[in-house]
């Protein structure tokens, strides 16, 4: 019986104490539970659930990925400077950060799985460089519509209509970035769950040296899981210029741990013990709606971090205490 | 150095002891002595309880029954330390756990003397050097105490353990397999240290594979078999026959049900394959239909063939041939696609993936047949998942259990069964049985016949001697990284195989 209370608790206490945390702010603020609300939520957390999706494709190989949060703040400025300054087509403005990203996703796996320096150190000093390059690329300055150079003249360029779009627009009465978040999540659950690629990458984490003896060929597939990461950064750095209509220094620091917070208490959801897309999701709803709930209830702002902290250990405690409880 | 009588040292009395892991013994009633100034041999087969006895002794278990006297007086051994106090030391074979390679030799011997927190708090580093070359000295190493540990040979931290082991003031000593991985000089020069400590009265007890060492430096042999002592005589009573046949017991011929397929055309050819210490010129055939058995101790470098071979790591020189064509796999991924296939020897680090269900792991290197358009088919990999279960008659609640929860020969089920429907055409085995329960074990058995029927090829490499005179057409004996005999069906003993991997020198017997 007691094992059959921890057995439940494990595998849905993630998802109680999120109803439990929504229920508690709903009572204490008629404006919480409202859909302006909730969709105000999803649509503030859609940009760091596409970094920390990045982020659990790299964790699923057994890898880490510290310099997600830099590729973010490259590829907002690269975006902005694309339109004001040099006014490029729409298309190009999407493609090339995401070309970054990729890059920055190879740069790391080249040191990772061909140097082989472990993962968390390569993606730091990947993490200093792509921040490096932003802030030299910008001059330490944001970009903005038709902005004031040093030397008087203005930039020629606006950011595009269509392109804020894809940040502030809604279809169907619901936030486009909510869309592509919910479209992403569902996507990548697929693809983890029944694609050969996912399934090799899960194997690749799980034990490598058990699936390269199997015929996979760890390299390539672990590559490929920082080349998503990378991507997955570089699409949250483009949604984050167009929600906020500029190209904003340094936007991407603090998700970088946001993100990781996500992904980590998604290993908590369902007792999966692992990365996982939909953990991940979930994680992101939970710190979503501990910020929205606590401003709305006038906490202070800084104070909301320590309540993340404290969520996010009560969700690796719960991890851990049962991993080792159940070693295989 | 005939009669070990209690000169300078003291005397060590195991009596009776009794262990058993769930329920099954491991040891019954096991009686062992060692007096100081005296080299005791331990010797048994895989399983037969050594190092059971030897944990028991130093502490790392503690004896369901029976009882441990030093000069008479009973001592409990309940932890590491304790065995310590007692003065019973252990020099491991995997001699890198027991060093802290950033540290220098001095530290690492007079590490005791670190982690303690009597004595004063801070370092005197003239003394500790002084105090560690003593030691050196003493025991005639000639290492530098202030080298770094990570520097030093395998042989070279060995000593640093054994120097360890005399500034802790040992009265018993444990040798495990000291010399499996040392060249012949190394062995040599330890042969000497321990005639060194067997003259300072310190009991040495010197666990080895190989006989002829046995023979010229130990004092008396104490032979174990399925955990229970046979005989203990001193080596002047002895010779290595007797010892071989009280290794081995009975029979086992009739357990394995050979089945004699037609040998077919060459499958495999290998010609001087080497690498490193571990595979030295090797060459081997295997026919389609061929079962070949390549047998060694420990340490004689089959792991490293059956890796050179599967691409897993890339051979100095040689060739490989497989139907004719020339292979030269530089990964796995391209020897499983000319058709070889390992099982590897560490199941659970290589063979299977522990935390993934039994159905993911049949599967792993069939994906690509099961997929279309990149979509795994669920039906196939039941269908493929559930077949593969019931015919190798795995013992799993489901295909969706967690391989690690299974039984050690279910999970070898496992990682065999993964291979099964691949096109492979040369299966290499490396240790397949190891942990493996006696009933998996016939199925196993039955599993490899009937590969062979199929016309594929089996490499199967073993330290289980019996098991390659039951199955295999061909048995290749490999020691020390050569193969340096080859018998045929029926052509040898388990004597003979034995005498062969044990340093395979006839001058010595």
């Amino acid at each position: 019986m007691k094992h059959r209370i921890a057995q439940f608790s494990y595998r849905y206490g993630a998802l109680i104490f999120i109803g439990l945390v929504l229920v508690f702010f709903s009572v204490y603020n008629q404006h919480f539970f409202t859909y302006n609300n909730i969709t105000d939520i999803l649509r503030s957390i859609s940009i760091v659930t596409f970094v920390a999706i990045g982020i659990t494709i790299s964790l699923t190989v057994d890898g880490f990925d510290l310099s997600a949060g830099s590729t973010v703040s490259l590829t907002t400025v690269v975006v902005a400077a694309m339109m004001v300054w040099y006014e490029m087509p729409l298309i190009l403005v999407l493609i090339v950060p995401i070309m970054i990203g990729a890059l920055v996703g190879l740069l790391n796996s080249l040191l990772i799985v061909k140097i082989r320096i472990p993962d968390l150190l390569a993606t730091l000093a990947v993490m200093y460089i792509v921040s490096g390059i932003h802030r030299t690329y910008t001059k330490g300055y944001s970009i903005y519509n038709n902005m004031q150079f040093q030397d008087g003249t203005k930039a020629p360029g606006v950011m595009l209509d269509s392109f804020l779009w894809i940040g502030q627009g809604r279809l169907l009465g619901i936030p486009f970035p909510v869309i592509l978040m919910l479209v992403a999540i569902v996507a990548m659950h697929l693809f983890f769950k029944y694609t050969r690629g996912g399934r090799q990458m899960i194997m690749t984490g799980s034990n490598e040296e058990a699936a390269r003896l199997s015929g996979l060929r760890v390299n390539r597939i672990r590559t490929l899981a920082y080349v998503a990461s990378g991507i997955f950064a570089a699409i949250g750095g483009i949604l984050f210029a167009a929600r906020v209509g500029s190209g904003q220094i340094d936007a991407g620091s603090s998700m970088q741990m946001d993100a990781l917070a996500a992904v980590f208490v998604g290993y908590s959801v369902f007792g999966a013990g692992r990365p996982n897309i939909i953990g991940t999701f979930f994680g992101a709803v939970l710190m979503g709606v501990l910020v929205n709930g606590m401003t709305m209830l006038h906490v202070e702002y800084y104070t909301t971090d320590i309540i993340k902290g404290a969520v996010l250990v009560l969700a690796l405690a719960v991890t851990f205490i049962h991993r080792k409880r159940q070693k295989v | 150095m005939t009669t070990p009588t209690a000169s300078a040292g003291g005397h060590l009395h195991m009596k009776e002891i009794y262990k058993s892991f769930a329920g099954v013994p491991a040891l019954q009633e096991v009686d062992f002595s060692l007096h100081g100034g005296e080299i005791h041999a331990l010797l048994g087969a895989n399983g037969a309880g050594k190092s059971t006895l030897m944990k028991i002794l130093s502490g790392a278990y503690t004896a369901d029954r029976g009882s441990i006297t030093i000069d008479g007086q009973p001592v409990q051994l309940n932890s590491p330390a304790a065995a310590k106090q007692a003065g019973i030391q252990c020099v491991y074979q995997e001699v890198d756990t027991s060093l802290i390679p950033q540290l220098s030799v001095a530290e690492n011997i007079l590490l005791h003397q670190l982690t303690t927190s009597k004595g004063s708090p801070i370092l005197n580093w003239k003394s500790l050097y002084r105090e560690a070359e003593d030691i050196l000295n003493t025991l005639g190493f000639a290492i530098s105490a202030r080298r770094q540990v990570s520097e030093l040979s395998l042989a070279e931290k060995q000593l640093v353990l054994i120097a360890r082991v005399m500034a802790e003031k040992a009265r018993f000593v444990i040798l495990d397999e000291p010399t499996a991985p040392l060249s012949m000089e190394e062995a040599e020069r330890l042969f000497g240290i321990m005639q060194g400590l067997k003259s300072q009265g310190i009991g040495v007890i010197f666990i080895s594979h190989r006989l002829p060492e046995i023979f010229r430096v130990c004092d008396r042999i104490t032979v174990m078999r399925d955990g229970r002592r046979v005989s203990t005589v001193s080596v002047e009573d002895t010779n290595p026959g007797e010892v071989v046949h009280n290794m081995l017991g009975r029979a086992f011929e009739e357990e394995y049900p050979k089945v004699f397929t037609e040998i077919g055309e060459p499958l495999l050819t290998v010609r001087q394959l080497a690498a490193g210490r571990h595979v030295q010129d090797v060459s081997l055939d295997v026919c389609r239909g061929e079962i070949v058995a390549v047998v060694g101790l420990v340490g004689a470098g089959k792991t490293e063939l059956s890796k050179l071979l599967f691409g897993a790591e890339q051979p100095e020189r040689g060739t490989v041939e497989l139907n004719g064509h020339p292979v030269r796999a530089r990964n796995p991924h391209q020897a499983i696609r000319s058709g070889i296939v390992l099982v590897p020897e560490e199941r659970r680090k290589e063979g299977i993936l522990v935390k993934e269900s039994v159905l993911h792991n049949l599967s792993l290197p069939l994906l690509q047949s099961i997929t279309s358009l990149g979509i795994i088919s669920g039906r196939a990999e039941r269908r493929h998942g559930e077949g593969l279960i019931t015919s190798l008659g795995i013992k799993t609640s489901s295909g969706q259990q967690l391989t690690g929860y299974l039984s050690g020969g279910n999970q070898q089920k496992v990682a065999i069964g993964k291979w099964m429907e691949t096109d492979a055409d040369l299966f290499i085995l490396d240790e397949p049985t190891k942990g493996v329960d006696i009933g998996a074990k016939r199925d196993i058995f039955k599993v490899i016949g009937n590969l062979a029927q199929q016309g594929k090829g089996i490499l199967y490499l073993t330290c289980e001697f019996d098991e390659a005179l039951g199955l295999a057409d061909r048995i290749l004996v490999m020691c020390d990284g050569r193969i340096t005999r080859s018998f045929a069906y029926g052509e040898a003993s388990q004597q003979d195989l034995l005498y062969h991997a044990s340093a395979g020198r006839e001058e010595l017997v």
